[in-house]
């Protein structure tokens, strides 16, 4: 073992953990392939992350074509259609958006941002990815099996999901699923431990919790919370798994099915429910939190202004985190529940909007007055926001149990958590990739191809999940095959389908695009130096830019200011990096 | 929920006083240049740390399947399955074993060998044990398919079991270790390791049997009310 650091500068507390080099990879395959350096292992679960996504889109196309065009395409009939629609809510949520934020983000960021080598147990990190690719492959063999994967929903309620009325539910679909999901939670579990003690033991000197940058505080508290809300999904999976080989009845009560007997009897439904969405609901917010970091940096870096309120903002996100465990039950209003039960769950869901409108506010506040450069990552924290504000407003109408009741089983609510967890999260991967691509591979992503890519995608997800909300509101119900035109409906919708259908078209092609402009922009992108966005962060401060192995040569920084130093009044330049010693700032800022 | 609820209010505790150390109030944007004013204290090396970690992971997905038995009780009466007596003679071993490696991992001398190997055998007892309490009660009626008390109680087991089996797999390679070095004191952080994750295991098992024997039925009235 290394020695710890000498404490040559008295300004900064002792090194908690040693400094060691961690070991070079001998040879391709324990560079590229098995690498233990978080910043391949990254790029590994974002590539897999975004191609099993793109699945995942192409399936919503598939589901918008029978919506918009019924009856018009032989191949999506109405087993497909449920297969289609399970698959794409799963795929976006657990394997898309949760291992892009913490795998793919966290991995990369994290050693970065807190001054350290590398996550602190590689090997495991290693393994995390692995698993996460044997889940992914698992999920995708779920499509080749006869009988196809699983049509139960991606809420896998049972006891529908393992009866053989529903697509896969007595063939290997949903045995494949649910040993995909209990794949990944290993997989993330191996990685979360790396996130964890990284942000907790291995920050260099001077790193204080309260100098983290946002994006790792988000990402942090957000894989806090999937390691305690996980292990519900574990849980929930391994006992459908036994009802649907063991013969157990976990979830499953007495049932007659096509005027046969099953030999179940005695087990809840409900209970599964409950187990499902302590760990969704959490979901949302582990999903939301590395977003609401990354966009505060993004709007810090370029609206060269600190972040208002950094401390509310730190609290915020530790509020939300511990508040989302006690949300779960408004998923399930419409299940019988009692109804003092509802008051309570209704309760607490509008009083989580208060950290999160504080969030909210302190965006705006930071861009107010601000040196606004309208690049890239901007439009889309932008983006974000107005989206983010759209989508939690129709929360706060859901989180009622009046109003859900009615709105429960329509396209409302889907239009409403598109908004809010599916476009405003998407909308700060892809203005964080804008802003760290140079990072990674030197090089500055195309500008015109990023507008192309910005305005249809923005513009376009408008376009498809506004007037969702009003074919909501009329009456269309979700989870349907074909509706036609029912008695209940106020109005037809046949034309706001359709068009609805051909934005989604259209804002699929323009992901191409941006496919397209990191294939191109690796190698005749402009070089984008070593601080491109004049960032006060450590991640930008590596001796070398992209980062080598070990990150930091043969010296960790040492941290002197928290992130955001942005204009401060009398500096030479309008950002002071984390790692500069003086002089000191003056006594001014939000309080 | 009642269980997992107030496993995750101890776990906001323990981070609520985490947090009161780390300066959540200080105004970072003036102590630009200066000593971040923290109070000292002692910090786990990362591998106790990782381990502990893992620990309350492993804890919450008990405490998901102890509301889940709740749950089923509470909408479904039931009889618990009665446990035979080999159950307290098991829970005894791995007390021993929890103990025996707790000893090992701080006399760093040639006792080492015999305390791991003490804790390593009524380990591997403890297994032998619970496999043996499934064929029981398999023959006295209490399949796996069976009541759904029957089908609760191999579940918990049998993770417990592989959590379990797991440890028995990490003692392996510090044996493994000790054989090829021989020398205990370079092998003390992975028996610490080793003892660490027993105590939890431990824990977790106590209130497992708890739950699955009636024990803790008041204490989880108790909650209920509380929390209702």
């Amino acid at each position: 073992m290394a020695e710890l650091p000498h404490d040559t500068d008295p300004k900064l507390p002792p090194a908690e953990v040693a400094d060691v080099i961690p070991p070079h990879a001998h040879g391709w395959w324990s560079q590229y392939v098995f690498s233990q350096d978080a910043k391949y292992i990254a790029i590994q679960y974002a590539g897999t992350a975004t191609a099993i996504g793109l699945v995942a889109l192409v399936l919503s196309w598939m589901m918008r074509l029978q919506l918009g065009f019924p009856g018009l395409f032989d191949f999506i009939t109405a087993d497909a259609y449920y297969q289609f629609v399970t698959m794409h809510g799963m795929i976006m949520v657990v394997y898309l958006l949760t291992a892009l934020f913490l795998g793919g983000f966290g991995n990369y960021l994290i050693p970065l941002m807190v001054g350290a080598r590398d996550m602190v147990f590689p090997f495991v990190n290693m393994l995390s990815f692995w698993i996460y690719l044997a889940a992914v492959l698992v999920l995708v063999i779920s499509f080749f099996v006869p009988g196809g994967p699983t049509g139960a929903g991606w809420t896998l309620y049972p006891p529908q999901a393992i009866l053989s009325g529903t697509p896969g539910g007595q063939s290997a679909g949903i045995v494949l699923m649910l040993l995909s999901l209990i794949l990944f939670i290993i997989g993330f579990t191996m990685g979360g431990l790396n996130y964890v003690v990284t942000v907790l033991q291995a920050r260099t000197r001077g790193m204080t919790m309260m100098r983290l940058p946002l994006t790792v505080w988000g990402i942090f508290t957000a894989t806090v919370m999937a390691l305690l809300a996980f292990p519900a999904l574990l849980v929930a999976c391994i006992m459908m798994l036994f009802d649907r080989l063991l013969g157990t009845s976990f979830f499953m009560p007495t049932l007659v099915e096509l005027g046969e007997h099953l030999s179940y009897g005695g087990g809840s439904p409900i209970a599964f429910q409950h187990l499902f969405w302590f760990f969704g609901h959490p979901e949302v917010y582990i999903v939301a939190l590395p977003a609401f970091g990354i966009v505060s940096d993004l709007l810090a870096v370029h609206a060269r202004k600190n972040v208002f309120g950094y401390r509310m903002m730190v609290w915020a996100i530790v509020g939300i985190g511990a508040l989302s465990f006690i949300v779960w039950a408004h998923h399930m209003y419409v299940s019988g529940m009692h109804p003092y039960f509802g008051f309570f769950f209704a309760t607490t869901t509008l009083i989580i909007a208060v950290p999160t409108a504080i969030k909210v506010y302190n965006w705006v506040l930071t861009l107010w007055r601000a040196d606004i450069h309208l690049t890239l990552p901007m439009l889309f924290a932008l983006g974000f926001i107005v989206t983010f504000v759209n989508g939690g407003l129709t929360g706060l109408f859901l989180g009622n149990v009046v109003v859900d009741v009615p709105l429960s089983d329509t396209m409302f609510v889907v239009a409403h958590f598109h908004m809010v967890m599916g476009v405003a999260p998407i909308m700060v991967i892809l203005g964080a990739i804008y802003h760290w691509y140079p990072l990674v591979t030197g090089r500055m992503l195309n500008q015109t191809m990023g507008h192309i890519h910005f305005w249809i995608t923005f513009l376009g997800a408008y376009a498809i999940f506004f007037p969702m909300h009003y074919v909501g509101l009329v009456g269309v119900p979700r989870r349907y095959y074909e509706i036609g035109e029912p008695a209940f409906m106020t109005a037809p919708v046949d034309g706001l389908n359709a068009f609805i259908t051909v934005a989604a078209l259209t804002v699929g092609a323009a992901q191409m695009v941006f496919l397209f402009n990191l294939y191109w922009s690796r190698r005749h992108g402009h070089l984008a130096g070593s601080n491109p966005w004049r960032a006060t962060t450590l991640e930008w401060l590596t001796p070398v830019v992209p980062p080598e192995h070990g990150n930091w040569g043969e010296e960790l920084p040492l941290v002197y200011r928290w992130a955001y130093d942005y204009s401060l009044p009398g500096a030479p330049e309008d950002f002071i990096v984390q790692t500069d010693p003086g002089p000191k700032a003056p006594d001014a800022g939000p309080s | 929920m009642s269980v997992i609820l107030t496993f995750l209010a101890a776990i906001a505790l323990i981070a609520g006083w985490w947090l009161s150390r780390q300066g959540i109030t200080s105004k970072p944007w003036l102590e630009s240049g200066t000593a971040p004013s923290l109070a000292e204290f002692p910090q786990p090396p990362p591998y106790r740390l990782g381990t502990a970690v893992f620990l309350v992971v492993i804890g919450g997905l008990f405490a998901m399947l102890g509301s889940a038995f709740v749950m089923q009780i509470d909408e479904t009466p039931w009889q618990l399955v009665p446990l035979p007596a080999l159950v307290w003679f098991n829970t005894a071993l791995l007390m021993l074993s929890s103990l025996s490696l707790h000893f090992a991992s701080r006399d760093a001398d040639h006792r080492t060998h015999v305390w791991l190997a003490l804790g390593s055998v009524t380990a591997v007892g403890f297994m032998a044990g619970q496999l043996q309490i499934w064929t029981t009660l398999t023959d006295n009626g209490y399949g796996l398919s069976g009541a759904p008390a029957a089908s609760f109680f191999y579940l918990i087991t049998g993770l417990h079991g592989l959590h379990i089996l797991g440890g028995l797999v990490a003692l392996g390679l510090v044996w493994f270790r000790l054989a090829q070095t021989g020398i205990p004191k370079t092998n003390q952080a992975p028996v610490a390791l080793c003892a660490l994750y027993w105590h939890g295991l431990l824990v977790i098992w106590l209130l497992l049997l708890a739950l699955l024997s009636g024990l803790g039925n008041e204490f989880l009235a108790l909650c209920r009310s509380a929390l209702t």
